[in-house]
């Protein structure tokens, strides 16, 4: 296994390498100029040529390239072109929102959707199982701008229950925190939690078709204990592989979240960083996605030989 | 109660007690038309920037509500009879926020820094020959020919402000953002606490001396009103306005004007028409580089394409908050004129097309850089757009996000290398309201902005304006000046329009219309 980690790690090298070739050449050959930004409304073009000059972006693509590089293999992502601020500094200030979100988001999906899966595929032809799928359906089918907007205004605005946005970061009180993830992590959720559930119940009518359910329900065992020890483990694999690939989702839905409800995290800092083409931040956001995407898969991978002994790396 | 149960349980089960100091502060919770992303006001022309730098930075001179300068750094001053020296002597009691006193060193090499980046200051420093300090107190300005517009470019109110810097910061190159937001301001930047693209803190400058003017915009007394102000960016105007009718924001520096309905009947809530010149001009800016509008027959072809009230029901809506206003110069300011106005008397496409023939235009395709994410340039722009194609004109129609328009306006190719012929933007009512400020109305060709419109005679105009002595002569000019930028057509405009603010009148007093910047430092909390 051990063996196995560090290959898989190792693997990864070349992966972020691509990845850093690409971003940094389709952002370079992309429309639009930082400086002019900079710049501002009413600056001339002399102005602009100017800032663009002391910013080094009017040097050879190449000669910015190796520059990088150079600075990424000291460990440096560079600092902001607007700002100034290291892009390390810009990323830890926006991993704790993103990182709360994310986790809250899973905590919400999977606490609802594991259950109702499960509900769906014990009910397979109810009405049980029509209103959930009906549910799945309808949640994924939503977009998160618009139920995030319904929420908004029913919680927030009419009952005034829970704020409309903002962040608190955990060290300002736990209310506050928790507080202020409620209603982007139900929006959010919503949608991960209705591909869960349809993966929960398909791998669980799976099982349930199989031999040694048939065996322990025929020995009295409680649904219950038939349902969760022996068919839930059973069906597993498939669900912690969607919760993966719904990570990876996650990132890219925070950024309409991150939006609507106005949480400064990862995902409008990416937004931002690439409307004004601020070109160090969105090459260090991106390595870091593609970072965490491939360490996510690492786990899931890892995740499977406990749950499945029949897997071994 | 469903809140207050939940939170209880919360306070019972983990007793956090953080965050109990800064309950007792005030806080004016603002958000602004943008985020504050760059911290030097004189680095970039960005109105944000401008205004995080009115907050932390004290200018020499701050120009009143009615655009008139008065000594804000300055205790007095004193102008030669040739009006050739202007002696200034700096307040008693300025000091940095890092304790250091404010001199005169500070002083020149701010405006040195000022004046080679800003163009109203590039202007100014074209007529001084020197600045020199008397002592720690007292500097003076030489000039080469006496110059009306001394004290109002001090004073300017629109981007970038000729902010007063250390010494040590001022000698940055201006081509460089400085490191550090050190000013004398009612405010000091909490860089420490700065979240680009999300949130900017000022916390009060307690040693701060105000003056004992009654305050008028720039002018007059700076009273810090609150303890914090955080300039809170909520890019999505749906959250924004929420968050104001929640009361979790007391200040919404430009609601869209498709909110203020309901703004107007939110409980709590007070709109503020913005001031008497600070509207926004909406224009239409042509390359004068490449055909057809290099030939003027075609540019002023394009008056006749545009009905501002089409432009104008597009962006705003409601009449109670635009004018039309066939002008250059800010209708509703000091230097509003009639001349040049009887180009845009006739909405007549028929005739537009027919000067645009006679200036050679054979059908070849009008490259329009058609912005797709901005709230009112991309109306704008699909109404020019439109009304074009009604006329017969062969339009490209290149859509793009603000951001790459901003970029492509400034190639001078020809359109089928990456170049342009038209496109849409705005400027505010303030700095287009004076034919010095007012960059977007001088012709000084490549030196000019986009569309490099080349003409002596409005360069002419424009200095002889600055050197003018008094009012009416500077009117005289204004008037003159006008007629010429609209007879050789340095832009189109089509119409002028309010923003108006938007605040928590339950919770905050102290807030006065916008005169080129928002004015944020007299707010206080209820």
């Amino acid at each position: 296994m051990t063996a196995y980690i560090v290959r898989r790690l190792f693997a990864t090298l070349p992966v972020m390498a691509v990845v850093a070739l690409f971003v940094f050449f389709l952002l370079r050959f992309a429309p639009g100029d930082p400086a002019a930004i900079i710049a501002g409304e009413d600056a001339t073009t002399e102005a602009i040529e100017a800032v663009r000059a002391k910013l080094g972006l009017d040097r050879p693509m190449v000669e910015q390239f190796f520059v990088w590089v150079t600075q990424l293999l000291r460990g440096d992502l560079g600092v902001s072109i607007f700002s100034n601020l290291p892009v390390t500094r810009l990323i830890s200030q926006r991993l704790e929102p993103t990182v709360a979100l994310t986790l809250s988001t899973l905590f919400v999906a999977v606490a609802m959707a594991i259950p109702i899966g499960v509900l769906a595929a014990w009910k397979v032809r109810k009405w049980v199982d029509r209103v959930v799928m009906g549910f799945a359906v309808l949640g994924f089918a939503m977009p998160v701008f618009v139920l995030a907007y319904i929420l908004i205004y029913f919680f927030a605005v009419q009952w005034q229950m829970l704020p409309v946005q903002g962040y608190q970061p955990i060290k300002e009180g736990l209310w506050p925190f928790v507080e202020s993830l409620i209603l982007p992590s139900l929006a959010l959720g919503i949608t991960y939690m209705a591909l869960i559930a349809r993966t929960t119940r398909a791998s669980m009518l799976e099982v349930l078709s199989q031999d040694y359910i048939r065996t322990a329900n025929s020995k009295g065992l409680a649904t219950g204990r038939v349902l969760l020890l022996h068919a839930l483990k059973n069906a597993a694999v498939p669900i912690i592989t969607v919760i993966g690939i719904g990570i990876a989702l996650l990132i890219s839905g925070v950024v309409i979240t991150e939006t609507v409800f106005n949480i400064p995290g990862l995902g409008r800092l990416t937004v931002d960083a690439v409307l004004k083409r601020d070109y160090p931040v969105v090459q260090g956001l991106i390595l870091v996605f593609a970072g965490a995407k491939v360490l996510v898969n690492l786990v899931i991978d890892i995740s499977y030989a406990f749950l499945d002994p029949r897997i071994r790396y | 109660m469903f809140k207050r149960i939940l939170a209880g349980a919360f306070a019972l089960a983990v007793p956090f007690a953080a965050g109990q100091a800064m309950a007792q502060e005030k806080v004016l919770k603002a958000v602004m038309h943008a985020d504050v992303r760059v911290i030097d006001p004189v680095w970039t022309t960005q109105t944000i920037a401008n205004i995080h730098g009115a907050l932390i930075y004290d200018t020499l001179f701050g120009n009143d509500a009615d655009q008139k300068p008065h000594p804000q750094m300055v205790g007095k001053y004193e102008v030669s009879p040739d009006k050739l020296t202007y002696t200034f002597t700096l307040r008693d009691g300025l000091k940095f926020h890092d304790g250091s006193p404010v001199t005169t060193k500070d002083v020149i090499a701010s405006l040195k820094r000022w004046g080679a980046k800003d163009g109203v200051g590039q202007r100014l420093m074209g007529f001084v020959t020197k600045m020199e300090p008397v002592d720690d107190k007292t500097f003076t300005m030489v000039l080469k020919a006496p110059y009306g517009m001394v004290l109002e470019s001090l004073g300017k109110t629109s981007s970038s402000i000729p902010a007063i810097m250390r010494e040590k910061d001022a000698l940055t190159d201006p081509q460089q953002q400085i490191k550090e937001a050190v000013g004398s301001g009612p405010y000091m930047f909490a860089k420490d606490q700065w979240v680009p693209g999300s949130k900017a803190v000022y916390l009060k400058n307690k040693d701060y001396q105000p003056r004992t003017e009654a305050p008028s915009s720039f002018a007059g007394a700076k009273i810090p009103g609150v303890d914090r102000i955080e300039l809170v960016w909520i890019s999505d105007p749906q959250t924004a306005m929420s968050a104001l009718v929640n009361g979790e924001i007391d200040f919404y520096e430009n609601p869209p004007n498709d909110f203020l309905p309901m703004l107007e009947k939110a409980r709590g809530v007070k709109l503020l028409k913005t001031g008497k010149i600070d509207s926004t001009q909406g224009f239409i800016r042509l390359n004068h580089l490449q055909p057809p509008f290099d030939n003027v027959k075609a540019r002023q072809a394009m008056y006749y394409l545009i009905n501002q009230e089409d432009f104008l029901r597009a962006i705003v809506g409601n009449p109670k908050y635009y004018k039309v206003c066939p002008a250059l110069l800010t209708c509703g300011g000091p230097y509003e004129s009639a001349g040049g106005r009887e180009w845009m008397k006739e909405y007549n496409p028929k005739k537009a097309l027919q000067l645009l023939k006679e200036a050679g235009y054979k059908g070849e395709p009008i490259t329009v850089l058609s912005a797709t994410d901005h709230a009112t340039i991309t109306p704008a722009t699909q109404v020019l757009i439109q009304a074009m194609r009604e006329a017969g004109i062969n339009v490209d129609a290149q859509s793009m996000d603000w951001g790459s328009v901003v970029t492509r306006r400034a190639k001078k190719d020809p359109p089928a290398q990456g170049g342009w012929n038209i496109f849409v933007t705005t400027s505010g009512g303030v700095g287009s309201a004076n034919p010095v400020l007012h960059t977007w109305i001088g012709a000084a060709c490549d030196k000019g902005l986009f569309g490099w419109p080349c003409d002596a005679k409005i360069e002419e105009l424009r200095n002889a304006f600055g050197m003018a002595q008094t009012e009416e002569e500077r009117k005289k000019i204004a008037n003159e000046l006008q007629a010429r930028a609209m007879e050789q057509v340095v832009y189109v405009p089509f119409g002028q329009w309010d923003t108006p603010l938007a605040f928590r009148a339950d919770k905050i007093d102290g807030v006065v219309p916008n005169t080129g910047l928002a004015v944020l430092w007299g707010i206080t909390k209820k």
